[in-house]
């Protein structure tokens, strides 16, 4: 396995460092990543802007909707994917299924998603993210779970939200938590800092960081819920970097001028007019669930630890 | 558009520059130089056809508007590009055929230092994301090499890299720019 810093190669360069693997995230910056299930949704997904897709058996709302065991997907519906676009392509293994990670890794996958979407191999650990050469982005409801999975390695983070409903209460309040957690930092000395990473379970190098730049030290996106082209510029304005879109697109009546207005909306985040003009004609978003209707059991956000 | 803007506006005015995002035609009003940032090239194409901004900026850069492209930007400016999304068109205005994720996937992305002509002698840390390879050039300078491929051309008024130096925490290539846009042309 690669060293923490990447591996050094005989002309000198290095390969899967720290600052190419949160880099990659960077490029991603101000863009939607978008769920899709076969190589025609990714072209789709391509041609309406995406900046990058994430491949998966399931979307979300699929893998609410049918229950049982959700794993990493099979690798040839991954390597199709992976031919079919020339966008970044991303693809989700479970929460502490490092095996998983190795064999994506293998596939020569671009990031891999350790996604509560998919259920937990350990409910414990989450996987030591440092010695990959490709990067990882995790989920996250607080500064304290946004800090943890950066301690483990993770090049990005997302806000949990919840996945496959349609309903974009849950990201919004994660975005709200992690910006809430870092203002708190603002003023605070260094002994109140350790104070602080001892009651959000943070690590303390990580939060020093988050004080000083006043933001999280990774790219963050956010995801869970987003349905709208209204929904994704609600979470720019909300200052997150850029969004997932899982069940959203595919889920709804005309994906492709849904798929496009939502990165028109992305990027005109802060222009009503243009998210006016855009969110015209879409036809019907996915049907969408309210959160209190789940069974507590069932909701995705409370795995990862 | 989309892609890493943000860390160029830093690098930038750390340089000495003002700064401004360009998403529609009126922002490209009065500037004196205009970054093409990383990213995905496919986006950035199709949001800028969306709103108009394509036909815009192939004038003012023809016109000779100052012009840093990195890594995606560079596949914008491309006059050929291989491997790219069907039938994908850019500005064509840079003369040379660029292969999109020439360098391989990201397992693939790299760091190496370059020696970059007009830089003072030492070295530049080149960060390399899903880097177009550069296959053909035609009328431009070339200002640095990478493993016998180059990774820096000049043509007139743009430079265009295939690494990051807006990830680098190196400004000299941002220094250089900021100091070309405000020459007169």
């Amino acid at each position: 396995m690669a060293e923490r810093n990447g591996a050094r190669n005989g002309n000198g360069s290095v390969k899967g460092s720290f600052k190419v693997k949160a880099g990659l995230a960077q490029m991603l910056k101000g863009g939607v990543i978008m769920d899709v299930v076969t190589p025609e949704h990714a072209r789709i997904a391509q041609d309406a802007g995406a900046c990058a897709v994430m491949a998966l058996e399931r979307v979300p709302a699929d893998i609410r909707r049918e229950g049982g065991v959700a794993r990493m997907s099979d690798p040839d519906l991954i390597k199709s994917i992976m031919v079919a676009v020339t966008i970044p392509v991303m693809a989700k293994c479970r929460i502490g299924h490092f095996v998983e990670a190795q064999v994506l890794e293998a596939l020569g996958i671009d990031y891999i998603d350790e996604s509560e979407v998919l259920t937990p191999a350990d409910e414990e650990n989450h996987i030591d993210k440092h010695p990959f050469k490709v990067p990882f982005v995790c989920g996250c409801r607080d500064l304290g779970e946004a800090t943890r999975r950066i301690a483990e390695g993770a090049a990005m983070i997302r806000t949990k939200g919840e996945a496959g409903t349609g309903n974009v209460v849950e990201a919004v309040r994660h975005a709200r938590a992690v910006n809430a957690g870092i203002r708190k930092l603002q003023g605070m000395n260094h002994a109140e800092l350790v104070r602080e990473a001892k009651q959000i379970g943070a690590p303390v190098e990580v939060l020093a960081e988050c004080q000083k730049l006043g933001r999280l030290p990774v790219v963050n996106f956010a995801a869970g819920g987003i349905a709208t082209p209204a929904d994704a510029a609600l979470m720019m304005q909300l200052g997150v970097d850029g969004v997932f879109v899982g069940s959203g697109i595919f889920k709804s009546e005309d994906p492709l001028k849904r798929a496009k207005a939502i990165v028109a909306a992305t990027t005109y985040f802060d222009k009503p007019d243009m998210i006016a003009e855009v969110s015209a004609g879409l036809g019907e978003a996915m049907r969408g669930l309210e959160i209190p209707a789940i069974p507590k059991d069932e909701l995705l956000a409370a795995r990862g630890w | 558009m989309q892609g890493a803007f943000a860390e160029h506006v830093r690098a930038l005015e750390k340089a000495g520059a003002r700064t401004r995002l360009i998403r529609t035609q009126e922002d490209l009003e009065g500037v004196d130089g205009i970054v093409l940032p990383g990213g995905e090239s496919t986006t950035m194409t199709m949001l800028m056809e969306r709103v108009g901004l394509l036909e815009p900026l192939r004038d003012a850069i023809q016109r000779g508007l100052a012009t840093l492209a990195t890594c995606a930007g560079m596949i914008v400016l491309a006059r050929d590009i291989t491997d790219g999304m069907g039938g994908q068109r850019g500005l064509g205005l840079l003369d040379v055929g660029v292969r999109r994720n020439g360098y391989g996937r990201q397992v693939d992305s790299f760091e190496a230092q370059l020696h970059i002509d007009g830089l003072d002698g030492k070295t530049f840390p080149g960060v390399f994301i899903r880097a177009p390879l550069v296959e053909r050039t035609g009328d431009v300078e070339v200002i640095a090499s990478y493993d016998h491929h180059p990774v820096a051309v000049r043509q007139g008024r743009i430079v265009a890299l295939c690494f990051h130096p807006e990830l680098s925490g190196d400004l000299r290539l941002h220094r250089e720019f900021v100091r070309m846009a405000g020459a007169k042309n």
